[in-house]
């Protein structure tokens, strides 16, 4: 089993969800989260005085799926995630990755391993 | 005092000259009633406006602050303020403190005829100047977000609104023959204009607040950590409190429902939308935005600006102090930063900069085409106004000044006036009131039962969160992890 982890851009969340979906991914884990990249950060003004913001909102999606299912559903997500039409998305867009999971239990069963993924 | 005209004597046998007797006026009277409830809703609006400018770990001391002034205040008001401020005066200096004090001679007796203040009744003027009084100093507390001992803001508040805003009150508004025999000297003497306010209430506020923000040192973290509103939608909820109390501060002292009243109303809504839109241009020219908390910080300083002028000038002397008030306050917000004192929320830059602008343009546009005004240096006056309104102005901030300075640092040595580092860096409402003002979620925290609390067992609870309710613990050991997981714990 595996943990995908993808840090992506709250508005991506929508995409993104149903991308996994389709992808047969129904259960999620989602935290709005704050951080940043390689994403220049941004200005505000109070009375003229200067505020930079530089930790971005992001959207943090957490799944355990299947070793199996990992490459499908992180492609899915990167798609799904990434911002415009090409190949190329924009500076911003997030990051994902994965990490082993040594166990699963589903709270109401007990079930172990795949059969609680 | 049985039915027959209520005789003026004060308590001391100071016959007074105003406090007449009588039947109020009803339109009059419910005018200054409705405006004194208007007046009255400013404080609370400004605890939003100014607690929607702090960090979301100082919203509450904020808003206490401006609370606890009304509480201060009111008190004090009613126990001898009032009397301080419009009872016999002492050499144009203060009111007799006596002469009214308790309210004694200003409340009806029975069914009789109430005591009035010109035509209406004097408890409705008693209860109107209470707010002006509450709002000056809770104006104040902006400068001083952030770092300062609840308990030392209560004590500098009460004293503040003795030494000083009684004083200055009196100087500014007891006429002579208003509500006792001799007035304070600024208005009977000087001749001063200052209709509503804009020394007593802003110039005086202004400089309190610079005094004690400089007495009190700047925020840690200030200019590396800039501290950024946590809620603008409050903010401007508070803006639109003030906007609408500001009709009552202005056009209620008239204290009468009549067209001086309503040509007062028209100058405080024009000037305040001349002083909004004047500080979005600065903005949008200087830093390329025109921001929310610009529009609502431009509509105060066209409402200070015009707080003292609004009786005295025309619709297009109301307009140019709302633009100039506008235009100045949002570039004086930034010499804090240049001369190194922490006003936090921009009391000095909006208040006593617009109270300044509004005071001394009295001098120029006043005319005596307007209910109470005479005519200013453009409307061939002269100058002769133009110095009494300077002469008023800064009489109000020396004498604010010196006095506000010997109260911050007597607070100080006998009590301190800052709380400790530690509690300013995990926000002064956990330090001071105990309180956070939002609940982020349930894991924020948990309830710790208190003694005797029925229904609660507290060896349980004592335990951790979910021993705090058996029913839930009991659920607990159901969910027994099969298959070879671990059991029951």
């Amino acid at each position: 089993m595996k943990l995908v982890t993808a840090i992506i851009r709250p508005v991506a969340l929508d995409e993104v969800e149903a991308a996994l979906s389709a992808a047969g991914v129904h259960g999620m884990t989602v935290t709005e989260v704050r951080g940043r990249g390689r994403q220049k950060g941004h200005t505000e003004l109070y009375r003229g005085s200067e505020f930079a913001v530089d930790m971005h909102t992001k959207a943090k999606v957490e799944v355990v799926v299947a070793d199996t299912a990992v490459d499908a559903v992180v492609a899915a997500l990167v798609a799904a995630a990434r911002s415009g039409d090409g190949d190329v998305g924009r500076v911003g867009d997030g990051k994902v990755w994965v990490t082993r999971v040594e166990q699963v239990v589903r709270v109401r069963t007990g079930e172990l391993g795949a059969d609680a993924v | 005092m049985t039915g027959s005209v209520w005789e003026a004597v004060a308590p001391d046998g100071v016959v007074l000259q105003a406090v007449g007797a009588g039947s109020p006026d009803a339109g009059n009277t419910a005018w200054v009633l409705i405006s004194a409830g208007l007046v009255m809703l400013m404080t609370p609006g400004l605890a939003f406006f100014y607690g929607g400018m702090v960090r979301a770990r100082s919203v509450l001391n904020m808003i206490m602050m401006s609370f606890s002034a009304l509480g201060v205040v009111g008190v004090l008001w009613v126990l001898f303020g009032f009397s301080a401020v419009f009872g016999d005066s002492v050499g144009g200096v203060i009111g007799d403190p006596l002469d009214f004090a308790a309210l004694g001679g200003i409340l009806p007796e029975g069914a009789g005829d109430a005591p009035l203040v010109g035509t209406i009744p004097a408890a409705a003027f008693v209860i109107f100047q209470l707010m002006f009084a509450s709002i000056t100093v809770a104006l104040i507390s902006g400068a001083v977000a952030d770092r300062m001992k609840f308990s030392a803001w209560l004590v500098f508040a009460g004293i503040w609104a003795v030494l000083v805003y009684f004083p200055v009150a009196h100087w500014v508004f007891a006429a002579d023959g208003l509500v006792s025999g001799e007035g304070g000297w600024i208005i009977s003497d000087l001749h001063a204009i200052d209709f509503a306010g804009g020394t007593a209430v802003h110039i005086n506020a202004g400089v309190a607040a610079l005094v004690l923000a400089t007495v009190l040192g700047v925020r840690r973290g200030w200019r590396t950590h800039p501290s950024r509103p946590h809620n603008l939608t409050l903010v401007m909820i508070g803006v639109a409190l003030l906007w609408f109390g500001w009709i009552g501060f202005n056009s209620g002292s008239a204290l009468a429902a009549d067209g001086a009243a309503a040509s007062v109303l028209v100058m405080t809504i024009v000037a305040a939308c001349a002083g909004m839109l004047a500080w979005l241009v600065v903005e949008r020219i200087r830093d390329g935005h025109h921001t929310t908390l610009g529009a609502a910080s431009g509509v105060v300083a066209g409402l200070v600006g015009i707080t003292p002028a609004c009786a005295s000038v025309d619709v297009v002397g109301a307009l140019v102090i709302g633009v100039v008030s506008g235009a100045a306050c949002a570039l004086a917000v930034g010499v804090k930063f240049r001369l190194g004192y922490d006003d936090s929320l921009d009391v000095v830059g909006v208040h006593l900069v617009g109270g300044l602008i509004g005071t001394l343009l009295v001098g120029l546009f006043a005319t005596s085409a307007a209910p109470t005004g005479v005519d200013g240096l453009f409307y061939g006056g002269g100058a002769d106004q133009l110095w009494r309104q300077a002469v008023g102005a800064a009489a109000v901030m020396v004498y604010a000044a010196v006095v506000t300075t010997v109260i911050a640092l007597a607070v100080r040595a006998c009590i301190g006036l800052r709380v400790d580092p530690e509690d300013e860096i995990a926000g002064i409402d956990l330090s001071q009131h105990a309180e956070s003002a939002y609940d982020w979620g349930r894991t924020a925290g948990r309830q710790v039962p208190s003694p005797g609390h029925a229904g609660i067992d507290h060896s349980a609870a004592e335990s951790g969160v979910r021993g705090a309710d058996p029913a839930a613990a009991g659920q607990d050991r159901e969910y027994a992890v099969t298959g070879g997981g671990r059991g029951p714990s």
